[in-house]
């Protein structure tokens, strides 16, 4: 089943319906960069997420839900691209949105943006060796200041818009992956496919947002 | 019915066969009457190539009523051209005077051009040989009301089986995939309790030659439907979706 | 034909000597079969994959034969059985309203003017009932009732309601089902399908069918193909009036190349005008598109008291409204046959009544119908022949009256068979619209369906068999034979002979000129004199398309104009033809109206005494006439009459 367009689709959309799941996880406990306390609960949360072993292994399961999305992505991107060599001499306005036509697009911007996301923030949560200008340690259970780099990442204006535009990257890349995905499934009906439509928007919309509300807060923070 | 006439500019892809490179070549015509159909039109042009001693521009056509699927072209980059139904069925009261028709033919690996519009889409014969039928030798049938079938299934299954394989799904997808021809048959059959006997089958052998041909996968777009003259709806292709996924579980391939 | 003067050639109808009812019965039960075993080494052809021709491969190859099936379409689901909207009828009697095998039989008796075989027709009522079934489990989406029932609507010419149908596109269901047995053949490899390739000739070996010359359209390669029979399922003729409700590509080639090769044409002048096609609009117009005759069931056909009345439709009241089928012919109203409305929509433009740009063209009106049934209602039933009229005339057919006018839709003649669907070459069969057999001089609404499919399925099965049982030890048939090797020469000499010609004129322009001359003369009127003239008229269209033709391009490739000149040149054949046919039959029946030959009130006259019989001609040779043979028709289990509706 696996081998075929339908069941490498169905690999896509399951493994985008788990990392949309995970992006509410990992959206819920960042908004704690919200609480004016300095960062403390922020840090003792990402302490918890780096170091609970029920989490590693989640966080294993997480990586190969990228890899196979990012992988799976690449093939079907190839063989749809070979099953038209030629390309139309006119491209009208097509009926379809653009979201859905620029998905291969779209998730290669998620890609780098999540090799610099993953270098800069979870590589220095868990692996970087503490020394100033990286990360420091902040109490005896060896809990790291991620909060303090957070903060001084997105003190920088351009970093900050490049995260915001990714974030719309990002936006447009679940408004379509998240219907698409239950089309794949199966799941849609006259019924309810109007609400999986809608939900999905609602869900491409506000998470994105939160994200994006996170450099810009500190961006704005920086400026006072 | 008020006629009225126009001038057009014509850039048609010519190519006088398979292994030919093929180009756009221009034709400027006047005097079409915004009654006649696309295809008059380009008969019109032809008349005017033939007696200029050129070589007539090949498409295919048969019908001219919208339900043999024959006609197939790229007309300002639309599949069937700006309205939705056969290219047969388009009416040069669409276009103004002094436009510009530029006219492709269907562009797909698995639809290869055979002579300047015409495509070869045996593709999709293979695809119904694959499974899209039901085996019932003539003469084994029972009496017809033996089969009650609910009318919303039977209009459910009519939406689907209304497909006339033009192929003008491929040709508006951005991955020249073949999903909505496929799913039209799938689930004409899927609705029907005389298909479900085979649904296994029928539905895991279509897909395998779908994708032997070398169609694309599905995005789920939507072009497809936009530009279906049939107005295939993409359910059916959930629908496929489905009827795979089972498929593949219940028997393990 | 009675048996005293029965023939015993080739020419014999081969009716079984049996009670009507019980003939088919009689024939399935002592007919000669072919075991299992003989099946695989039995080859046969089929020519065109409509609905005749599809149904006929599958069920070949169902049963073991070797079958090959040649379209010249780019796949075997475009044949044009495709576009036949209405509906298909059966004597199921589902609706409980009176309907019989023998109601059927008798309404398409009469319905054909009495100019049909007893036999044959009854046959078909027959196995009318079983088509519906093989469909059904085939999974034809047939329009059901909520009870999950078929449903049925009434038709042309018929007060029962025994057409089932699948909204307005049954043909296309019934072709996509057959289409589905044929590709399930296919993929057994008992069927192999050639697309895109014509047939050129008939190859004849000691008197019998054994193969065809055939060309491949994308390579322009001429291929020699060999069998022990030799079916054509190839449709009608309709496009010699060049503007009809036919495909574009629907031609007479190989039915016109069976009957030079010895098969003798049946009642070639019985075409039938289809009343409720869109009216021609222009000099360019390519066809003409036919609205299924369905929608006469909830549209009143009018026109203006007054001559010349200019006003739109709406403006015009009740009161000055002439709705002449309701005031001809109460019974059937605007539900009478094909032809009496055709004729009656003709007789109606003709006196100077007619409305449109062009004042051809009477109203269809559906004001009361939406009134009585609602927009929605009338949309279910007609909503894509809404649309489509829509599409073509740029008019709204909820809020205006259609124009409709009539048109070429159908040729009821063709090649002449027996019982058996073989034509007066052996081994070489015809079914579906390509043979005469069915429809007398004129076809009943939705019986088209029913006739190909019935040949394809139910008859040709065993009569064909029948036929081979004869050929189980003949071996394969090799192309290597000098018969083989001349008709090759034959059919390549013909396309150099068409490529030579290097004059000015396209050939689409004689083919206009053809079908204009066909039209006028031969067309939903007919008189000698016209007749006379159309004959040298096509004779001179002929020598000059042999002059002035120009093909561009070469034979050894995808060629349009070299396909269109080739079948331009037998329809110019066939014409001359038709017209002889047509001027020797002195009497009016079904679609074949002369104008010598009218009651006071304008109605057909038929002349039972003189013309009972099937016009058989034998093909004479070029610039020979053709010979004259008759079939007598005799009814023993019908009561001839004047075909009334009034």
């Amino acid at each position: 089943m696996l081998s075929s367009s339908l069941g490498r689709k169905v690999v896509m959309a399951l493994t985008g319906l788990f990392l949309v799941m995970f992006l509410l996880v990992h959206l819920s406990g960042n908004l704690l960069l919200f609480k004016e306390d300095g960062g403390a609960a922020f840090n003792a949360y990402a302490h918890f997420m780096s170091t609970s072993p029920i989490i590693r292994v989640l966080e294993i399961g997480l990586f190969a839900g990228i890899i196979f999305h990012f992988l799976e992505g690449v093939s079907l991107l190839r063989k749809n691209q070979q099953a038209r060599p030629t390309r139309y001499a006119v491209k009208s306005p097509s009926s379809a949105t653009w979201a859905s036509r620029s998905m291969g697009l779209l998730g290669g911007t998620i890609t780098i943006f999540l090799v610099i996301h993953l270098a800069d923030f979870f590589y220095k949560s868990k692996f970087a060796t503490p020394e100033p200008g990286v990360i420091s340690v902040i109490d005896a259970e060896g809990t790291r200041d991620l909060y303090a780099v957070v903060r001084e990442a997105f003190a920088v204006g351009w970093y900050s818009a490049v995260y915001v535009a990714c974030m719309v990257g990002l936006a447009l890349h679940l408004f379509h992956g998240f219907q698409s995905a239950f089309q794949t499934l199966g799941l849609s009906h006259r019924g309810y496919a109007l609400l999986v439509r809608r939900i999905g928007l609602l869900y491409a919309i506000v998470v994105p947002l939160g994200f994006a509300s996170m450099p810009v807060y500190f961006f704005l923070k920086s400026l006072n | 019915m008020s006629e009225s006439t126009l001038n057009l500019t014509l850039k048609i892809w010519r190519q006088k066969n398979a292994t030919d490179a093929g180009a756009f070549v221009t034709y400027k015509l006047d005097g079409v009457s915004t009654d006649s159909s696309f295809l008059e039109m380009l008969d019109l042009l032809n008349l005017q190539l033939i007696e200029q001693g050129e070589v007539p521009v090949a498409f295919d056509h048969d019908c001219r009523e919208g339900i043999c699927g024959a006609c197939s072209m790229v007309i300002n980059g639309r599949p069937h051209g700006p309205e939705r139904g056969t290219t047969c069925q388009l009416h040069m009261r669409a276009f103004r005077n002094g436009d510009t028709i530029v006219i492709e033919p269907w562009r797909a690996k698995s639809f290869p051009v055979i002579k300047d519009l015409v495509v070869n889409r045996s593709s999709f014969d293979r695809i119904i040989s694959a499974g899209g039928f039901v085996s019932v030798n003539t003469g084994a049938a029972q009496d017809a009301n033996c089969i009650p079938v609910p009318k919303p299934d039977a209009d459910e299954a009519f939406d689907a089986a209304a497909c006339i394989g033009c192929g003008a799904c491929v040709a508006a997808c951005k991955n020249a995939s073949a999903m909505l021809f496929v799913a039209a048959k799938v689930s004409h059959l899927a609705m029907l309790p005389q298909g479900r006997v085979e649904r296994e089958a029928r539905v895991l052998k279509m897909v395998a030659q779908m994708d032997e041909e070398g169609f694309g996968a599905c995005s789920n777009t939507g072009a497809c439907s936009a530009e279906c003259p049939k107005n295939i709806g993409l359910q059916h292709i959930a629908r496929l979706n489905r009827e795979y996924q089972r498929a593949s579980l219940l028997t393990g391939k | 034909m009675a048996s005293s003067t029965r023939e015993t050639g080739p020419f014999d109808a081969r009716i079984p000597e049996a009670p009507l009812g019980e003939m088919w019965t009689t024939y399935k039960s002592t007919c000669k079969l072919v075991s299992p075993a003989n099946k695989r080494n039995l080859d046969v052809i089929v020519i065109g994959t409509g609905l005749a021709g599809a149904s006929a491969a599958a069920t070949l190859g169902e049963l073991g034969y070797n079958v090959k099936t040649f379209c010249f379409q780019d796949s075997p689901r475009r044949a044009h059985s495709i576009a036949a909207q209405g509906g298909i009828n059966a004597a199921k009697n589902y609706q409980n309203d009176g309907d019989s095998v023998y109601r059927l039989f008798y309404e398409t008796i009469k319905g054909g003017d009495y100019r049909a075989r007893e036999a044959n027709v009854h046959r078909l009522a027959e196995v009318s009932t079983s088509i519906i079934d093989q469909c059904v489990a085939q999974g034809v989406p047939f329009a059901r009732e909520y009870g999950g029932m078929l449903d049925n609507r009434s038709f042309g010419g018929t007060q029962v309601q025994r057409t089932f149908y699948a909204r307005g596109q049954t043909g296309q269901q019934l072709l996509l089902g057959a289409y589905s047995a044929l590709s399930r053949q296919v993929a057994s490899g008992r069927v192999t399908q050639y697309s895109r390739h014509e047939l050129l000739d008939i190859v004849i070996v000691d008197g019998k069918a054994r193969g065809i010359i055939a060309r491949d359209l994308v390579s322009g390669a001429i291929e020699r193909h060999s069998a022990h029979a030799v079916v054509l399922c190839s449709g009608g003729y309709g496009n010699v009036f060049f503007l009809s409700t036919n495909a574009m590509g629907s031609n007479v080639t190989a039915i016109w190349k069976a009957h030079k090769r010895g098969a003798w044409f049946g009642n070639p002048c019985f075409t039938q005008i289809h009343p409720t096609c869109i009216p021609v609009h222009g000099e360019h117009q390519s066809k003409l598109t036919l609205m299924s005759e369905s929608l006469r069931n909830d549209g009143r056909i009018w026109v203006p008291k007054a001559k010349g009345d200019k006003r739109k439709p709406r403006d015009i009241p009740e009161a000055e409204r002439d709705y002449y089928l309701e005031r001809r012919y109460p019974a059937f109203g605007n539900l009478v046959p094909r032809d009496v409305a055709s004729r009656a929509a003709k007789e109606r433009c003709d006196a100077g009544y007619g409305v449109g740009s062009t004042a051809m063209a009477v109203y269809l009106d559906f004001a009361d119908a939406i009134k009585r049934l609602g927009q929605a209602d009338i949309s279910a039933k007609y909503g894509n022949l809404f649309e489509m009229y829509e599409k073509i005339s740029g008019e709204n057919p909820y809020k205006t009256p259609m124009q409709i006018y009539p048109a070429i839709h159908y040729t009821m003649g063709g090649l002449w068979v027996s019982y058996e669907l073989q034509t007066t070459v052996r081994g070489l069969f015809a079914a579906g619209e390509a043979n005469f057999s069915d429809h007398g001089a004129n076809r009943l609404g939705a019986s088209a369906l029913m006739q190909g499919l019935a040949d394809g399925y139910f008859v040709l099965p065993y009569t064909l068999g029948n036929y081979l049982a004869d050929d189980i030890r003949t071996g394969k048939i090799d192309t290597n034979l000098p018969e083989f090797a001349e008709a090759e020469r034959a059919a390549t000499e013909r396309i150099s002979q068409v490529m030579g010609i290097d004059g000015p004129t396209p050939v689409d322009k004689f083919h206009r000129e053809l079908g204009k001359v066909m039209w006028d003369q031969c067309g939903m009127a007919r008189n000698s004199a016209g007749l006379d003239k159309a004959i040298s008229d096509i004779r001179g269209i002929r020598e000059e398309f042999w002059k002035k033709a120009r093909i561009p391009g070469d034979a050894n490739e995808l060629n349009v104009e070299l396909e269109k000149a080739l079948r331009i040149a037998d329809f110019m054949e066939l014409a001359e033809l038709m017209c002889i046919d047509a001027r020797h039959r002195e009497e009016s029946c079904g679609g074949h109206f002369r104008e010598e030959f009218q009651t006071e009130e304008g109605e057909a006259l038929r002349n039972d005494a003189d013309f009972s019989y099937v016009a058989a001609w034998q093909y004479g040779g070029p610039d020979e006439k053709p010979v004259l043979h008759k079939e007598p028709l005799t009814f023993n289990n019908i009561k001839v009459q004047a075909r009334s509706y009034k």
